[in-house]
């Protein structure tokens, strides 16, 4: 069941980089959340723990930040689209190298027995580098927060296996910092926009030696 | 009583969100912040605070609560000042964000648990992103997104790092695995060593970006640049203080593991680093900020020169700290005041400010030559001291480097700090004075620093000599 829905995860990863609509990026990040909300109960069995850390994923990753970022592309009105630095082919070809060498490289890993034949660990360590991907490829502000987002969700893909260790005030103190971030960066956006008229980072450049 | 340290800042950032009153807002600071260096006095000196499961005081974060906290009130002070000369800014958002900031502080601080330790760290870079953002130009953006998104993507690598360490612990199979600092102390020695290993790598990396190791510090210099300056001393002085804390408790864990060596080794390699590109970008360097602010990496790179040495130059690195952090006061508090009244942080129109502004021109020279360790101040003794440390256990190459570097150093930064403070007066055009309240914590943070460079109190040693003593191996 896990692995399952870990594939899809990964499979949500490469149509996010593929993909040249902002709306479906943000859809796509918002549906990697919401899975990953599953993800405590299908590793952990239904307990008290499991069910509060995934209904606090799906609140905050799959339905609330998805929200605000919508909001905020609509607010300063840009529909179209993601501009990458290099070109979605190129993107992909090394989403696909560095998701094989996420399976090679937890191959030499020493896991527990338990976590041996399981998906999480490769597809964490894909997912994070697919969002730094996204966060260093794409020019528009608004998809390096989607690169940040899909970042955190690999980490959190590595977290459910030891979310028994992590108390659950932390958990959601992580959330609710994910949340605020993720918030702050949305009004820097807006003044991003309202001060260049674009969402284009590449103007950002007027700080340097 | 500790929770009250992280309250009461807390509370005091809802009374400014209520309060109508400017000026009412502004004193907030200094209240809150006398409050809190008074409270932090008092759990500083009780013999035991105690440790709670969550948060505790130990003699590393006893030093950095008390410097955080005089370097806070004086900034505090000094904001009351500043925010009046800048009503047209208004202050309704920098003053609940600068007290939520200091609760953030303190919650790192006193953090057990390597958990809520990245909350708060976190936490910090949330509440002082809207800090640099005060000047609200194209700059600060510029600044201000830069600083969110590198050092959010640099935290979330600390987590990394955290959940690794979990699973060293889990592995391992000798301790419970919760992340509670003093159980992952005790049983360290079980530890699975690769993922230990790598989740020392990515937690200092991510605390790294956050302190402004080279090659982690791109944001510094813009952030530093454009926020005001007692945001950037907040920032250099505390906040930086801060993230060298939370390394310092991965190298904690790596010491009682066993493999402190390594640990050592990663952070020496990273502050040579730091005090080469620091060398290298304040030659010609034409911004006074910016300058500062590659001062502040330099000087982030002897802390990690000093841990990562060991023995007494971890004495020294300690003591350094403290230095640091109330020298990073006075030149930024100075330098905005220069600013203020130029109207300019930069060198072609900046001249003459002794001549221009007596206090404030002079107080930034004095800072300049005690932040570049000149005699007799503080500096002076804790760099001296480091490098003792390290002629005296045989790294002569790293010695003799380290002397290179900070030669260079004081040059670059004297080409720059010389033009902007000598010459013939300027008439300006703003009506910016030198006020009580705008010179008076720098004064007493470069007094400060005087002191402490003829005379080392009693106290303050133990204090430093305990603090050092945690970062060697135990029995």
């Amino acid at each position: 069941m896990s692995n399952l829905l870990l594939l899809i995860v990964i499979l949500i990863n490469f149509f996010t980089l593929g993909s040249a609509r902002l709306v479906a990026c943000i859809r796509a990040v918002a549906f990697q959340g919401a899975l990953l909300a599953l993800l405590p109960l299908a590793a952990h069995g239904l307990s008290g723990h499991a069910l509060l850390l995934g209904a606090g994923a799906l609140a905050f990753k799959g339905i609330f930040i998805p929200w605000l970022l919508l909001r905020a592309i609509r607010e300063v009105r840009i529909r179209r689209e993601v501009e990458p630095f290099i070109g979605f082919v190129p993107t992909l070809v090394i989403g696909a190298l560095v998701t094989a060498g996420a399976f090679i490289f937890s191959g030499f890993l020493p896991l527990a027995p338990e976590h041996q034949d399981g998906l999480f660990v490769p597809t964490a360590l894909a997912t994070m580098a697919s969002g730094f991907l996204l966060l260093i490829t794409r020019r528009k502000a608004i998809t390096q927060v989607l690169g940040y987002l899909m970042l955190e969700n690999g980490i959190f893909v590595f977290a459910v296996l030891l979310s028994t260790a992590i108390p659950l005030m932390v958990e959601a103190g992580i959330l609710l910092d994910l949340l605020v971030g993720v918030f702050v960066m949305g009004i820097v956006l807006n003044q991003i926009s309202r001060e260049f008229s674009t969402l284009n980072t590449e103007r950002l450049t007027a700080l340097k030696e | 009583m500790l929770l009250l340290l992280i309250l009461l800042p807390l509370a005091a950032a809802l009374l400014a969100l209520i309060l109508p009153w400017h000026q009412g807002r502004s004193w907030l600071l200094p209240v809150s912040g006398g409050l809190h260096l008074l409270l932090a006095g008092f759990l500083v000196a009780a013999p035991e605070a105690g440790f709670g499961p969550w948060i505790g005081l130990d003699a590393l974060s006893r030093l950095v609560l008390i410097v955080t906290s005089l370097l806070y009130f004086g900034c505090a002070l000094y904001a009351v000042g500043y925010l009046d000369l800048r009503r047209d800014r208004g202050n309704r958002v920098i003053v609940p964000c600068l007290l939520v900031f200091l609760a953030a502080m303190t919650l790192a601080i006193s953090a057990r648990h390597l958990g809520l330790l990245w909350m708060a760290v976190e936490a910090t870079t949330i509440a002082s992103a809207p800090l640099i953002y005060y000047n609200r130009n194209r700059l600060s953006i510029e600044a201000t997104w830069k600083y969110l998104l590198l050092c959010s993507v640099g935290i979330a690598l600390a987590m990394l790092g955290m959940l690794f360490v979990a699973y060293a612990a889990l592995l391992g199979g000798g301790v419970p695995v919760n992340l509670q600092f003093d159980n992952l102390l005790a049983g360290a020695a079980t530890l699975s060593r690769p993922w230990l290993h790598a989740g020392f790598v990515f937690l200092l990396v991510g605390f790294g970006t956050k302190m402004g190791l080279a090659p982690l510090h791109s944001w510094k210099p813009d952030a530093y640049g454009e926020a005001p300056g007692m945001v950037g001393a907040l920032l250099a002085g505390g906040l930086t203080s801060v993230a060298f804390l939370a390394i310092l408790r991965a190298l904690q864990l790596m010491v009682a593991a066993g493999d402190g060596v390594m640990a050592r080794q990663t952070l020496l390699g990273m502050g040579l680093l730091s005090l080469l590109v620091a060398a290298v970008f304040m030659v010609r360097q034409p911004d006074i900020k910016r300058l500062l602010a590659y001062s502040s990496v330099e000087h982030m790179g002897i802390l990690a020169i000093g841990v990562g040495i060991g023995g007494l130059a971890t004495f020294g690195a300690m003591f350094h700290l403290v230095n640091n952090a109330l020298t990073k006061g006075c030149l930024f508090l100075s330098a905005g005041n220069i600013q203020r009244a130029y109207d300019s942080k930069r060198l072609s129109e900046v001249h003459g400010a002794i001549a221009t502004l007596p206090i404030s021109g002079t107080l930034f020279m004095a800072g300049f030559l005690a932040i570049t360790g000149s005699p007799p101040f503080g500096p002076f003794m804790s760099e001296f001291t480091i490098l003792r440390g390290i002629f005296g256990s045989g790294r002569v190459g790293v010695g003799l480097t380290m002397l290179l570097l900070l030669a260079v150093v004081f040059i670059g930064m004297g080409a720059t700090a010389l033009t902007a403070t000598q010459g013939e007066p300027v008439k300006l055009d703003t009506a910016f004075k030198d006020s009580l309240l705008l010179v008076l914590a720098p004064i007493v943070f470069l007094l400060l620093v005087l002191i402490l460079g003829v005379y080392l109190p009693a106290p303050l040693e133990n204090a430093l000599r305990d603090a050092a003593a945690l970062l060697e191996v135990q029995p």
